[in-house]
């Protein structure tokens, strides 16, 4: 039988873990959409390269940030309100398309607030538009990201 | 009611930006297969459907579109559904 998970469950559910885990916090989640929260931590060792002397949170990381709460966690709370908690172990998502636009940077140690919302979720695959914004409530990042739950 | 070469002219259509074969584009018939042929990626067949039924105004079940393989099940899945 399906549940309806807490967004605590849901971030245990989460595949990525560290140090390729995006979401700290998911804050609300149901049908239609899913607000987390990320730190990037001022430490990682990717600021090392990007770029030395300017660090900047890399583009590609923040759309993975997006992903992770936006389409995994959203299609796992999906996933699982149809076939329980066994019914997200027994996928894996992959990622399958995103049309995003930056319009800011996200500075070492920034918070970033991630919040998504379901455009469609047929045969696995489910679209959001999601948004990822700084603590002011500037946008650095939007679009919309897809992906599709495949058998492991 | 639109004809069977308005929908295969429409189904070629929604699905031109998702193909990657153009050769096979350029020749496109009822038997050209999606994936095979087109090239087109598994995961759009979704958004085609999509694409069909805001187009038609018709629903498609899922199970349909498992069924969906070439360029003329596409026809006649939509032909079946506007009746």
């Amino acid at each position: 039988m399906g549940k309806e998970l807490t967004p605590a469950e849901v971030l245990a559910l989460l595949p990525q873990q560290d140090p390729f885990r995006f979401v700290d916090e998911i804050v609300e989640i149901d049908e239609e959409h899913v607000v987390a929260l990320q730190c990037f931590r001022p430490d990682a060792d990717f600021y090392r390269g990007h770029f030395p002397g300017n660090p900047v949170t890399p583009g590609v990381l923040l759309i993975e940030a997006m992903a992770q709460a936006g389409v995994v966690a959203q299609g796992i709370w999906l996933v699982t309100r149809d076939g329980g908690p066994e019914a997200a172990e027994k996928l894996v998502t992959v990622f399958t398309d995103a049309d995003v636009e930056f319009s800011g940077i996200v500075p070492p140690g920034a918070q970033v607030r991630i919040e998504g919302h379901k455009e469609f979720f047929r045969r696995n695959k489910l679209r959001s538009r999601v948004q990822m914004t700084l603590e002011d409530g500037k946008v650095v990042c939007s679009g919309t990201l897809s992906g599709m739950g495949v058998p492991r | 009611m639109a004809t069977e070469a308005e929908v295969f002219e429409s189904v070629v259509k929604i699905l031109t930006p998702f193909v990657k074969n153009q050769e096979a584009l350029a020749s496109v018939k009822k038997e050209t297969h999606i994936l095979d042929d087109l090239k087109v990626n598994s995961s759009r067949l979704v958004d085609v459907v999509l694409q069909f039924e805001d187009t038609f105004d018709i629903e498609v079940a899922d199970d349909d579109i498992d069924a969906v393989e070439t360029v003329g099940n596409c026809v006649s899945l939509i032909l079946a559904k506007v009746g």
